[in-house]
């Protein structure tokens, strides 16, 4: 049960993320395009909350100092990527 | 630099454990239209190539290796369970007699990956044809993998990589209608 909503959340979150790669890939190509641009910073607020509220109930995505670690669940702790 | 975050691109599923799948799909992880291939090319590419396509080659060299984390994923879910007959039956006592089951970067006829694989011309219209070409050979590569697998959640992941090579192709087509442009404006030839 838990483990369903974890991977619903990831998959929200790969789902902004999906529209924020190919936005980011087609503004590289289309510099110029600002109805893109807009696309672009809007969802990038929007992946924000979602990455937040992924963090919170699992632990940090990133190290680095972009996501703040902690303990228990913190980053060196699974499950990784590839054992979801 | 580069950051790692702590997800996949996309969701793999595995439907069951299925090593000679996964000896097929190292195709994509060592081979020479792999996505370690594609990572490496586009990545070295980039520091000599026009500033209109750095930013371009950066990024999809970069989401290149969230596709061979993909790919790892996969060939690690469907190996991870498998018993000494399946692996005999796969044809992978080969790869187990000197990797077990840990991963290795080669080809799906076992022939380990090598720098041999990618170009770097200097060149800018010769990379970027180059990267063209390798991005239709990875598609054509993941469709003779979804033709031969028959497990329906590796088939989803596979869609999801044969469609990113299309962008792919698509942005690099667009790139080098960008550099045609800047070498008409370029005076001295
Ligand atoms: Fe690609």
């Amino acid at each position: 049960m838990e483990h369903e909503k974890r991977r619903a959340l990831l998959r929200k979150l790969q789902e902004v993320d999906f529209v924020l790669v190919e936005l980011n890939l087609y503004l590289d190509t289309h510099p110029s395009d600002l109805d893109a641009l807009d696309q672009y910073n809007h969802c990038a607020l929007e992946r924000e909350a979602i990455r937040s509220e992924y963090e919170e109930r699992y632990g940090p995505l990133m190290h680095f100092g972009h996501s703040s670690n902690r303990y228990p669940c913190g980053w060196n702790e699974g499950p990784w990527p590839w054992e979801i | 630099m580069w950051i790692y975050e702590k997800k996949l691109q996309y969701p793999v599923k595995v439907s069951q454990c299925n090593p000679h799948l996964a000896k097929l799909l190292i195709e994509q992880y060592g081979g020479a239209d792999g996505e370690l291939a594609a990572a490496l090319r586009y990545l070295n590419q980039r520091y000599t190539i026009p500033d209109k396509v750095k930013g371009l080659l950066t990024d999809i060299g970069t989401e290149e290796f969230a596709h061979l984390e993909m790919i790892a994923t996969m060939v690690y879910k469907l190996t991870k369970d498998a018993t000494k007959e399946q692996i005999k039956a796969a044809g992978l006592e080969e790869h187990y007699v000197n990797h077990d089951l840990s991963l290795f970067y080669q080809s799906a006829a076992g022939n380990p990956f090598t720098a041999t694989y990618i170009q770097s011309k200097g060149d800018p219209i010769a990379d970027l044809y180059e990267d063209i070409a390798a991005e239709e050979k990875a598609r054509a590569t993941y469709q003779w993998l979804i033709d031969l697998s028959d497990d329906p959640d590796i088939n989803d992941s596979l869609k999801f990589l044969r469609e990113r090579e299309i962008v792919h192709s698509q942005r690099f087509r667009e790139a080098v209608e960008l550099l045609k442009e800047y070498q008409g404006q370029k005076k001295f030839f």
